[in-house]
């Protein structure tokens, strides 16, 4: 067979001149591992280049940045979320989590659109979050998910959830006259929005008192502005929260990240973030919702969803000390060291602290749960303690539950001391 | 060889008219690439599969929702991955045939859409090779890197042909069964019809966008064998294992790099307002795929010895 070699085709001048020799072959092949040595490079060096450089603001110290926080009353923002949680839950040997089996257990196998079992899928792993709000009547929070969309769209007394992905409604009115019911409902969109920086950073501000350390850390940049750090540590050495940081923005005061780091160290715990920021009024139809046709409506209070259950996972999630969640247990403890007690280990189930989610399963399921757990002794008698990387949970022989976000020793005592 | 034969005639009567001044991109070669792809009775075949599929998607569903009960939860029973009503934009369908096109193309692009292209371009220069036809072609005085520069611009153009396929079936299938009219999006905003039809373009763009990695890749193949045959299984192949690849959790380090990881990402032109994030690291991806498969193809291609 004769062999054609490009030396007899080429006639347009453009490199098919020559017979390819080796060196030209090297050269020729050397084109695409330049350009995949080009894109690492960039791939590599742009986040480093991005990241750097802290801007040069005026010192302020911590009494005025967070006054500036208080006083920061920006009404209208819009922008994308990053939100990333590692709690350490303890992954079920089918391959979920927790959480998930949670969120099974709660929420109807998510047929219905309802926030309390969207928001334990916040518990675990990174969500992109969109928000734009505009007044305290406008609001919109919608979970970015793979071909699919969780939006609440609140907007007056109307509260709009819509699921894309099941193409489900979820629809709850505020009623003008029972102050009390209202109440109850208004806890509903509040749920979701304390994902964002600004309610995080009021409920951590809320803690703040003499068990806490407060101090200005330095400046740094998110989502393209600049901004102060507020580093936030626990004086009280039993916390399993090792630091808080806040970046605040210069300008109005707004928070734009929230890190809490765990004293174990390692990853955040949780990290929630502004990627994207925008403080401009937000496009007109942003709050207006219509059911679409077809989709399935579900009115608040038709079913009877299990809102009680999951109330106490957003404060859980924080870290903060909980105290709304579990008002009405046994509270000991003050600050960052706070436990809560509860008497009946069924309870324990209710308040939906992951740790004892599959207790609802009955004796069957002791000896998993017991895989989980570690034994420990002491003066109240034994019992069985699980860890994640924030909250710890100790679970008595005799069914008492000490939950905190404290290290083991601290529920030990605190159980000694209650007995 | 009859294929040969013409693009060899135009090319010669074109150079002895003016032998310097013809620019790389002459367009002679490229329609007789594109017509000599399209006519093919496979291509066509690979059209008329692409096309059928939201033409099923659609039947089935209208059977499923004609005798009542909704589409995509209920009939699951427990299986469904949990939480989510079936696959993507299914439950919308009988709301509004729109959905369709959207349903149709998120169900086409993990496996046919990519299985289409890689016949197609595993076919493109291994195919010629294989029953000798790669040297008539090269006789004719075109130079391998524009006759390179042809084989790709056909593969695009079937990509993009392959996109509108299913699209232009998935909109007249649900134009016939289902109703149509104002579109809520994922995000629960309502648009005119009219911007979902533009969004449905824009759709269909950023799938064919999608595509161009695996394309390129597949060309890159074809260069490396005389084997056409060989050519496509092992770009079907790389297909597969790299979208299993894409879903071990424990290989999350390299799934941002991975050519399908970002193929969804054209639903984010139904979000209101428009989640332009991951489209851009798409196309971003795709074009470096493009740079780097590209490149070493053309290096492979003009220094490739033709033996038969």
């Amino acid at each position: 067979m004769a062999r054609i070699r490009p030396i007899q085709v080429a006639d347009d001048g453009f490199w098919d001149e020559d017979r390819p020799t080796r060196r030209t072959k090297a050269l020729r092949y050397g084109a695409p591992v330049a350009v995949a040595g080009i894109a690492a490079g960039a791939i590599g060096l742009v986040p480093a280049l991005a990241s750097s450089g802290a801007p040069d603001l005026p010192k302020i110290t911590a009494q005025q940045l967070i006054s500036k926080m208080a006083a920061s009353d920006q009404q209208q923002v819009s922008g994308s979320l990053k939100i990333t949680t590692d709690l350490g839950l303890p992954t079920l040997p089918g391959g979920g989590s927790l959480a998930g089996a949670a969120n099974d257990l709660a929420g109807e196998k998510g047929a219905t659109a309802s926030p309390e079992s969207k928001l334990t899928e916040l518990v675990s792993g990174t969500h992109t979050l969109r928000v734009a709000a505009d007044g305290p009547d406008k609001q919109r929070v919608s979970i970015v998910e793979n071909a699919a969309e969780y939006s609440m769209i609140h907007n007056g007394d109307q509260l709009w959830a819509y699921d894309s992905g099941s193409n489900s409604v979820f629809h709850s009115t505020a009623p003008k006259d029972a102050a009390g019911k209202r109440d109850h409902q208004r806890e509903t969109p509040r749920d979701l929005r304390e994902a964002t920086p600004q309610q995080l950073a009021k409920q951590m501000l809320a803690a703040v008192d003499d068990t806490t350390e407060v101090t200005v850390d330095g400046t740094t940049r998110v989502a393209d502005r600049d901004a102060y750090q507020l580093l936030i540590k626990p004086k009280q050495s039993a916390s399993t929260v090792g630091s808080i940081r806040i970046a605040v923005d210069a300008d109005n005061g707004v928070p734009l990240k929230f890190t809490l780091t765990p004293k174990s160290g390692g990853k955040a715990a949780v990290d929630v973030g502004f990627t994207k920021v925008d403080f401009g009024k937000p496009a007109a139809g942003t709050f207006d919702f219509t059911p679409p046709k077809g989709a399935k409506v579900t009115e608040d209070g038709a079913a009877d969803h299990p809102e009680k259950g999951f109330k106490g996972r957003p404060g859980g999630a924080t870290g903060s000390p909980g105290e709304e969640a579990l008002s009405g247990l046994n509270v000991t403890g003050k600050g960052w060291d706070t436990i809560a007690r509860l008497d009946d280990g069924q309870k324990a189930g209710a308040t939906g602290d992951a740790p004892s989610a599959p207790g609802g399963d009955g004796g069957a399921s002791s000896g998993l749960l017991g895989s989980f757990g570690k034994k420990v002794k002491g003066d109240f008698g034994s019992g069985t303690v699980f860890s994640t990387r924030l909250v710890n949970a100790l679970m008595t022989d005799d069914g008492k539950v000490f939950v905190g976000a404290v290290d083991k020793d601290a529920l030990v005592a605190a159980a000694n001391k209650a007995k | 060889m009859s294929r040969a034969e013409a693009a060899g005639t135009a090319e010669t009567n074109e150079s002895y008219e003016a032998p310097r001044a013809r620019p790389l991109w002459a367009l002679a070669l490229f329609r007789s690439e594109l017509s000599t792809t399209f006519r093919r009775w496979r291509t066509l075949a690979l059209l008329a599969v692409l096309a059928a599929v939201p033409v099923l998607i659609g039947v089935a569903v209208k059977i499923e929702t004609s005798d009542g009960g909704g589409f995509g939860r209920g009939g699951g029973g427990g299986g469904g991955g949990g939480g989510d009503g079936g696959p993507a934009f299914f439950s919308q369908i009988t709301n509004n045939g729109i959905f369709l096109v959207f349903a149709a193309l998120a169900a086409t692009l993990p496996v046919f859409l990519p299985m289409a292209i890689g016949v197609i371009a595993g076919d493109s220069i291994a195919g010629e090779a294989g029953p000798g036809t790669l040297r008539y072609l090269l006789v004719a005085p075109a130079g391998r890197t524009r006759l390179l520069l042809a084989k790709f611009v056909t593969i695009m153009a079937f990509c993009l042909a392959a996109t509108l396929a299913v699209a232009i079936a998935g909109l007249a299938t649900g134009a016939m069964l289902f109703p149509l009219g104002d579109v809520t999006l994922i995000s629960g905003t309502s648009v005119s019809f009219g911007d979902a039809l533009v969004r449905a373009l824009g759709v269909a763009g950023a799938v064919a966008l999608s595509l161009v990695g695996i394309a390129t890749v597949g060309l890159f193949i074809s260069t490396l064998t005389n084997s056409g045959i060989a050519a496509m299984a092992t770009t079907v192949g790389l297909v597969v294992t790299v979208q299993i690849l894409d879903t071990i959790p424990q290989l999350h380090a390299i799934h941002p790099y991975l050519f399908p990881h970002y193929w969804l990402s054209f639903a984010d032109l139904l979000r209101q307002p428009v989640y332009w994030d991951q489209l851009i690291k798409n196309a971003e991806l795709q074009g470096l795929y493009l740079a780097v498969f590209g490149s070493a193809a053309w290096a492979r291609f003009t220094t490739k010895d033709i033996t038969v």
